[in-house]
């Protein structure tokens, strides 16, 4: 169950780091969905707690739930993306875009 | 009939008629406006009507569906949920009379159900009970007011919410990371079965480290408040007044409540206080620097944010020793605050439409051709600095009050000097607007309905000094602060 758990954290932390370290959009946004994933593996696997043949199902729940807002937020994030670059011609984030 | 009002089932009214409105604005867009005022009016009502539920019989609790926790959804309410409804019932109303003629009618139609959905994601984050469904509430809130945001268009509108989105979903994540681990610790998510159960342990800290740092992310407590000034600086100004004035203040009052109730007792040795406390120091001094450093008044507003919110953390260390006085006053400053930004927000989008800008050195003469968003942006001033007699005041007062009774000099200093700085910043631009600008410029008409909507607020702002007493006592329904009075 932690090897699971632990795969999680890992896909997690990778993603963490692919939103800092990439600039392009869609990396970003990419990103943000594989650390989700990440949550879910670990919620999926913790689901086995109780030590009994039939898992958690209440992780699975929260699991199903999470899915439908990463759905949901990727479409948006995805949608703004294609505006921001329509308008600059670019899928980045400019160091200085205040003025 | 009395038991029926008092029986009635306010909260979900609360939660259903705003994301009711929501659709039906969104499928009749030709009476989207008349619909979403009406949304808005009896929404707050309805929070009066919760108000007086709460006040005759105490704490309201809702099992959704008749389930229960811990398998079911509860539904709380007490006098900390109340006053945050009650802020966002105000703000609400203000900020809908201001948009019904700010928008245009291409704008109109895609503003008010985004707008709906955000009031009925905030009041359900409000009257949440337990740790998922306000991961839930908290995503749902987020993706509206991104939407918000970006509603303008255009290339800096677009940026600040992308860059809106991306902090917002990254806190959320890390919040639902800490969510998990909390479930896999301790076998539920209902707050209150929580901090029963929970016990110190290194799950509890790591669970608060992500819960804090994702909320922390969201409510722009410096050195993370990076996407807060140009998401805020660029949106359309009523949106603007929304995002500083409630949304901020959503994610506070999660961290507020998951503090008092699990955390606080847990992990309250002075290190986590006193490290809030040092952020919010930081958040009072170097937002109010950089609102002094702005040229744009909304950018300006903006960087105001960030330092507001380092007051409600200074609460943080002082609450270890009077937790009841300090949390009173950093929700009262919270209420005021909300009040206030939201009144400047709004005058500030009258002076922008009034002269096609908002560069606080070219504000020409508006005391005299536009006297009601000046003696708005005044008023709300008041409130931001903390003069007497304005709800500032009080809330800052009650906070100074606990500082000084424990000998927190240093907290004195820092409210002392953000309070300056305050007034540096607010005066420098009611300064230009009495003066002629180098370059006069053409004035466009602004509806009355805008003008004395952001009037009205801001004089809610500085009555709210004079209710000090039966707002602190509506605060304490349910004692919400009760658990960190356990003095060390």
């Amino acid at each position: 169950m932690y090897f699971y758990a632990l795969i999680g954290v890992g896909l997690f932390s990778v993603g963490l780091y692919a939103l800092i370290n990439y600039a392009h959009l869609l990396r970003k946004i990419l990103a943000l969905n594989v650390m989700g994933s990440g949550i879910f593996l670990i919620l999926i696997a913790l689901a086995k707690r109780t030590g009994e043949t039939q898992p958690d199902v209440v992780p699975h729940a929260m699991v199903i739930t999470g899915i439908v807002v990463a759905v949901s937020a990727t479409a948006l994030a995805l949608t703004l993306m294609l505006k921001l670059a329509a308008e600059t011609g670019r899928a980045e984030l400019s160091e200085k875009d205040r003025d | 009939m009395e038991v029926v009002f008092k029986e009635f089932p306010w909260v979900a009214v609360l939660i259903l008629l705003p994301l009711l409105g929501g659709i039906v604005c969104f499928l009749f867009s030709g009476i989207a406006k008349f619909t979403g005022l009406m949304t808005v009016f009896f929404t707050a009502l309805s929070v009066l009507g919760l108000g007086w539920q709460i006040f005759d019989n105490g704490v309201y609790r809702h099992a959704v569906g008749g389930w229960g926790a811990p398998l079911g959804i509860d539904l709380y309410a007490d006098g900390l949920s109340l006053l945050m409804l009650a802020a966002t019932a105000f703000v609400a109303l203000g900020v809908s009379v201001y948009s019904a003629g700010y928008f245009e009618r291409g704008y109109s139609t895609r503003f008010w159900p985004i707008w709906l959905f955000l009031l009925g994601a905030l009041n359900a984050l409000f009257l949440t009970a337990d740790i998922f469904n306000l991961y839930v509430t908290l995503e749902l809130m987020g993706l509206a007011a991104v939407a918000l945001a970006g509603l303008a268009g255009g290339k800096n509108a677009l940026t600040g919410a992308m860059r809106y989105l991306l902090a917002t979903l990254l806190g959320s994540l890390v919040y639902l990371l800490g969510v998990a681990l909390l479930y896999h610790g301790f076998g539920t998510v209902d707050i209150t079965l929580l901090a029963q159960r929970a016990e110190a342990s290194p799950v509890i800290w790591a669970a608060f480290g992500l819960i804090a740092a994702g909320l922390m992310l969201k409510t722009a407590l410096f050195p993370l408040h990076f996407w807060l000034p140009p998401a805020h600086g660029s949106a359309p100004p009523p949106v603007s007044a929304l995002l500083s004035a409630l949304v901020v203040k959503a994610s506070f009052y999660i961290l507020l409540r998951l503090w008092l109730e699990i955390f606080g007792p847990l992990v309250s040795n002075t290190d986590v206080s006193t490290l809030f406390g040092l952020l919010g120091a930081a958040a009072i001094l170097w937002g109010s620097v950089q609102a002094l450093r702005q040229t744009r008044l909304k950018l300006m507003i903006a960087y105001s944010t960030v330092a507001q919110i380092g007051y409600l953390f200074l609460a943080f260390p002082l609450a270890t020793a009077a937790g009841v006085a300090a949390w009173s006053a950093a929700m009262y400053l919270a209420f005021s605050h909300a009040l206030a930004k939201a009144a400047m927000f709004l005058a500030a989008g009258n002076m922008l439409r009034f002269g096609g800008h908002d560069r606080i050195s070219d504000l020409d003469r508006v005391v005299q051709r536009l006297p009601l968003a000046a003696a708005a942006f005044a008023l709300a001033g008041m409130s931001i600095m903390g003069l007497p007699p304005s709800g500032g005041f009080i809330g800052k007062w009650l906070m100074l009050e606990v500082a000084i009774k424990q000998g927190r000099w240093e907290i004195v200093i820092v409210m002392i000097l953000g309070g300056l700085l305050a007034a540096a910043y607010i005066f420098k631009v009611l300064g230009h607007t009495f003066t002629q600008a180098p370059s006069p410029h053409e004035s466009k008409a602004v509806p009355a309905s805008m003008e004395w909507s952001a009037l009205l607020l801001a004089i809610a702002a500085v009555l709210l000094g004079f209710l000090a007493i039966p707002v602190l006592s509506l605060l304490n329904i349910g004692n919400p602060f009760g658990i960190s009075e356990v003095t060390p």
